[in-house]
């Protein structure tokens, strides 16, 4: 029953946010992060206890009929996978709840409605093992996003929500359409009409697997997103306020790699296969294309959009490459993107808030200014270059020594990707926070509130570089019942 | 010869005729708006009850036009229900007008009653007794302003088109006639699948779509939709939209289901190349509108192409589809215009985007409302209109219509466009200038719009019992096209008076 709770935690929160908002500013703000907090907690605690569970393939799990004349039900369940996915997305919560703090002064009530509605569509995505559940989840998040975008963006709100809207009802049409495909197929061979993920599984799919495999890949495609489908992020991450930022860029792009991790290669083996080359080719082209979109930016947040291109190129390189290694570098890379560009959001959305701009011309000798954002903004640009001892290297790392094996020109192609990241990190650092200070900014550094979130990421980083191995562990532990479960264990050795 | 039995079947449609005579007579007596609206809605009500009495004597054959079985009254009640609404609503829509108030209710119950009378005929007779009653109520409810020159407009291009779509109708069922020598839909079947005039035949039943086609407003037969929705009342392009396009929906799956014409290629092509041609047409039409009342024109269109994917699947399910669909569009669409109606003022409708700009901010439950339905309309998760597609693409997928469910995916993205045009208006800041013109908020159209968005949210989130509702009253025998044995077993019941349904499932 937690896992209910989990979702319905927010959901309740949600809603009595948006009555308070009618009261008082501040309430809302005090009702999201107790709510957020206490999922938070009670998700580690059930990672604190994860290790007793052994080979059991779900750590949790809820099922019950919902549509039964359908063979539709509301199955819930955790494994190690889903709880990472879990912790993040709460962490994240509570950071862009923080990260509102003072940004929304409009509305309030029903922007933390919104915000925690998201969260509790992306909790029910990393929870669903019901297909129709699932897509229910999938669909439900945007709603709450698209509000959050067209009510508190910047200019061009209207046209950025309207394009992320379209862009990920249309992908998920197409998902929706091959899961009925799945669900028939399935029907035709064993008599039975369901949904459920584990009785889908192994499905035999025959001439029409590519063609199945495709929408799902397609919807999961255009979240993650893979070059060419990826044009509705850069506007949508800029003109969303700091908070849909952080969801955007920390959690709604990994429904898309989780959807791959856990949908596409388990119950399409064959076709993931037979696909893998072009997803690898994608990969390598987005590594690349994401590091040079970035480089050439002039506004700070869509610089910062377009490394999450980069940075989920390594996911999608990691997911296809079809084994054990790459994948948990892929999940490594999950997280640590999460942290490190959730955090650069936060700091480009406090610097807009100070500065009204997010212009890099604008900008220019803050460090002397703001030494402590400055300095948090340096290390942050480290993380996102890979720099060794932090999260992301540990992740890019196994993701490059996997896919080495697989295909030595996709890796090759990655590693100057790796490279330009360099560039376009330091370019950031060097434009806004060294040289002279041309435009005489005086600005207050970060106060507490914001030093508490640099604290937290930071020391996330720094321990997921140090000790990746207590994250691995829960992931192997779900990646390997993944194997158990799929008729891939041949493929993910 | 009819019999007490027989009468008891009918109470539905007895009681909306005797309702009518009653409200002439009232307003014969007494000319007051409250008592010709309270006559109407208890009369419904009656209506809406003697349903219960009646369904233990469905299925029953009464006379050769009318059948009287479970899926006759599950859409009759859909019918009253939403006529009820409608009435609701144009209480105080009308209380303001400087007109006769007691006619419209009249002409709202024959209008019902003529819906009614269409989903429980088996018969050209009474499908086209049914039909006329139906359009000529509505032409003079669309001009019902008769001081606005748009509702004037609506009315005569309603007119003039409907009597050009009924001509073609009856030219239709001659030529069937001429065929099959029977106008009865069951025995049509016997005809087209032994040695009758194949030819003949084919033409009328294609002449008899383009009556139905006008009536449903699908491509090509869509240009009177935009027009009247957009110069009728309101709430008369509620009922327009969805009371009457339910009846007649009905009535293509018992006249289908009967005589089993879509097992022809040619027949099955016409309604393919229609409902594509309808949801690419409604759905792009509609990307440049920028008055709501014709976006929800529009979108009509292409809901009707949505529900001919369905329908084209031709089997139990498709039945059962077209029929939640029905309730859903329903429902939806009474809310969508509910909201249009209680924004509306004395002088003109609100149907300007514009007049919905900033209204979360200014009246959040009617915004939400609004809200609500247009998501419905797109199909987002979370309301009725979401189940109702997936099952609409999952009739598909079984059927393996791919190319279609493929079409309706792609146009139904354009659909959404010009909903969330309306969404954004309706959240972004509200105008600087201050409307002087302030309208009083109706308490009756308020409870039905909320009732309405709590039915779409509560049936998006839980449909079970809808769905089961729906099930149950779906009669197998609508479906003739895959099992030909067993349905001429059932129509040989039929003819007895005898109706036996056999739930398979």
């Amino acid at each position: 029953m937690i896992l209910v709770w989990l979702i319905g935690i927010l959901l309740i929160g949600g809603v009595l946010a948006s009555f308070a908002g009618r009261w008082s500013a501040q309430l809302p703000r005090w009702i999201s992060l107790i709510a957020i907090g206490t999922d938070f907690i009670l998700a580690v605690i059930i990672w604190a206890g994860s290790a007793f569970h052994g080979s059991r393939p779900w750590l949790d799990e809820v099922d019950c009929n919902w549509v039964p004349s359908l063979g539709i039900h509301f199955h819930l369940a955790l494994d190690g996978l889903s709880l990472l996915m879990l912790i993040l997305t709460f962490l994240l919560g509570i950071m862009s709840v923080l990260a509102s703090w003072t940004e929304i002064r409009e509305k309030v009530g029903f922007f933390h409605f919104n915000l925690m509605w998201v969260l509790s569509g992306i909790a029910g995505v990393f929870l669903a093992m019901d297909l129709f559940l699932f897509y229910f989840a999938w669909e439900l998040m945007l709603v709450p996003m698209y509000f959050l975008i067209v009510i508190w963006g910047h200019e061009r709100r209207v046209y950025a929500a309207v394009k992320f809207f379209l862009f990920t009802q249309c992908s998920g049409l197409l998902m929706l359409i091959a899961i009925l495909a799945l669900y028939f197929i399935h029907h035709r061979t064993t008599g039975v009409y369901t949904f459920e993920y584990s009785e889908l599984l192994g499905t035999k799919l025959g001439g029409a697997e590519l063609w199945v495999m495709l929408g799902f890949f397609v919807a999961f495609a255009v979240k993650l997103p893979a070059v060419p489908l990826h044009t509705w992020l850069p506007d949508a991450h800029t003109e969303a306020p700091t908070a849909g930022s952080i969801i955007l860029a920390g959690l709604l792009l990994k429904t898309g790699a989780y959807g791959l991790i856990r949908f596409v290669v388990p119950l399409f083996p064959d076709a993931a296969r037979e696909f893998a080359p072009i997803a690898l080719g994608l990969a390598a082209i987005g590594i690349v294309y994401g590091a040079v979109m970035a480089y050439s930016q002039t506004d700070l947040k869509r610089l910062v959009a377009y490394t999450s291109v980069s940075h989920l190129g390594f996911v999608l390189l990691g997911i296809f490459s079809l084994n054990q290694l790459a994948l948990q570098g892929a999940v490594m890379t999950m997280i640590c993107h999460g942290l490190s560009t959730g955090a650069l959001f936060v700091l480009v959305g406090g610097l807009q808030e100070r500065l009204h701009t997010r212009d890099l011309g604008q900008m220019g000798g803050l460090w002397a200014v703001v030494p402590r954002l400055s300095g948090a903004a340096l290390f942050f640009g480290l993380a996102s270059l890979g720099l060794p001892g932090l999260g992301d290297f540990v992740g890019e790392f196994l993701v490059m020594l996997g896919s080495y094996r697989v295909s030595i020109a996709a890796t090759v192609v990655t590693c100057l990707g790796v490279l330009a990241s360099t560039f376009y990190a330091l370019r950031m650092v060097q434009r806004a926070f060294q040289g002279p200070n041309a435009h005489a900014w005086k600005i207050p550094d970060l106060n507490p509130r914001e030093a508490f979130m640099m604290i937290v990421m930071i020391v996330g980083l720094l321990w997921l570089g140090f000790f990746p191995q207590t994250v691995l562990n829960t992931s192997a532990q779900a990646l390997n019942n993944l194997q158990v479960q799929s008729p891939v264990a041949a493929l993910w050795r | 010869m009819i019999n007490a039995a027989d009468v008891i079947a009918l109470l539905p449609i007895l009681l909306i005729s005797a309702t009518a005579g009653v409200v002439m007579l009232s307003i014969a007596f007494r000319r007051s708006h409250v008592l010709a609206a309270g006559l109407t809605l208890a009369g419904l009500a009656g209506a809406f009850i003697s349903i219960f009495p009646a369904l233990p004597f469905a299925p029953r054959q009464i006379t050769s036009l009318l059948l009287v079985d479970r899926f006759a009254l599950f859409y009759i009640g859909l019918i009253i229900a939403s006529a009820a609404v409608v009435a609701m609503i144009s209480y105080d829509y009308f209380e303001h007008q400087d007109i006769h108030h007691g006619e419209l209710y009249l002409l709202l119950l024959l209008a019902t009653l003529g819906c009614a009378v269409l989903v429980a005929s088996t018969h050209f007779v009474s499908f086209l007794l049914g039909l006329e009653i139906l359009s000529v109520s509505l032409y003079a409810l669309i001009a019902y302003l008769k001081d606005r020159d748009q509702g004037l407009e609506a009315g005569i291009k309603y007119l003039i088109l409907a009597s050009a779509s009924a001509a073609f109708l009856l030219f239709g069922m001659a030529l069937i006639y001429a065929a099959a020598g029977t106008m009865e839909f069951s025995r049509i079947r016997e005809i087209s699948s032994g040695s009758g005039d194949l030819v003949l035949l084919g033409a009328g039943v294609v002449l008899t779509v383009t009556g139905i086609g006008f009536k449903l407003g699908v491509v090509p037969f869509h240009l009177w939709t935009p027009d009247v929705y957009e110069g009728a009342p309101a709430p008369v392009a509620a009922f327009v939209a969805t009371t009457s396009k339910t009846a007649v929906v009905a009535l293509l799956l018992r006249y289908f289901g009967l005589s089993s014409v879509l097992q022809y290629r040619g027949v099955f092509v016409v309604f393919a190349i229609i409902a594509i041609a309808s949801m690419c047409a409604g759905n792009l039409l509609a990307l440049e509108q920028r008055n709501v009342k014709r976006i929800l024109a529009y979108s009509s269109i292409a809901h009707f192409g949505y529900i001919l994917v369905a329908f084209l699947a031709g089997d139990a399910m498709a039945t059962e589809a077209v029929s939640f669909y029905l309730v859903a569009y329903t429902a939806t669409l009474l809310a969508a215009f509910g909201v249009v109606t209680v924004l509306s003022s004395a002088k003109r409708d609100a149907d300007d985007i514009e007049d919905y700009r900033g209204l979360f901010w200014k009246r959040p439950v009617l915004a939400s409302v609004l809200t609500v339905a247009l998501f419905s309309l797109a199909g987002i998760p979370a309301t009725m209109g979401f189940v109702s597609k997936f099952y609409v693409l999952a009739t598909g997928a079984a059927a393996s219509s791919w190319p279609l469910i493929l079409i309706l995916a792609i146009t139904s993205v354009a659909g959404l466009f010009y909903y969330l045009r309306v969404v954004v208006a309706l959240y972004s800041a509200p105008p600087a200038r201050v409307f002087t013109e302030t309208i009083s908020i109706s308490k009756s159209g308020m409870f039905n719009v909320v009732a309405l968005s709590i039915v779409l949210i509560w049936s998006g989130i839980y449909p079970t019992p809808l769905l089961n509702l729906v099930r149950a009253n779906m009669v197998r025998a609508n479906m003739v096209r895959t099992d030909p044995g067993r349905t001429a077993a059932v129509l040989g019941d039929a003819r007895n008076g005898s109706f036996v349904t056999k739930p398979n499932r």
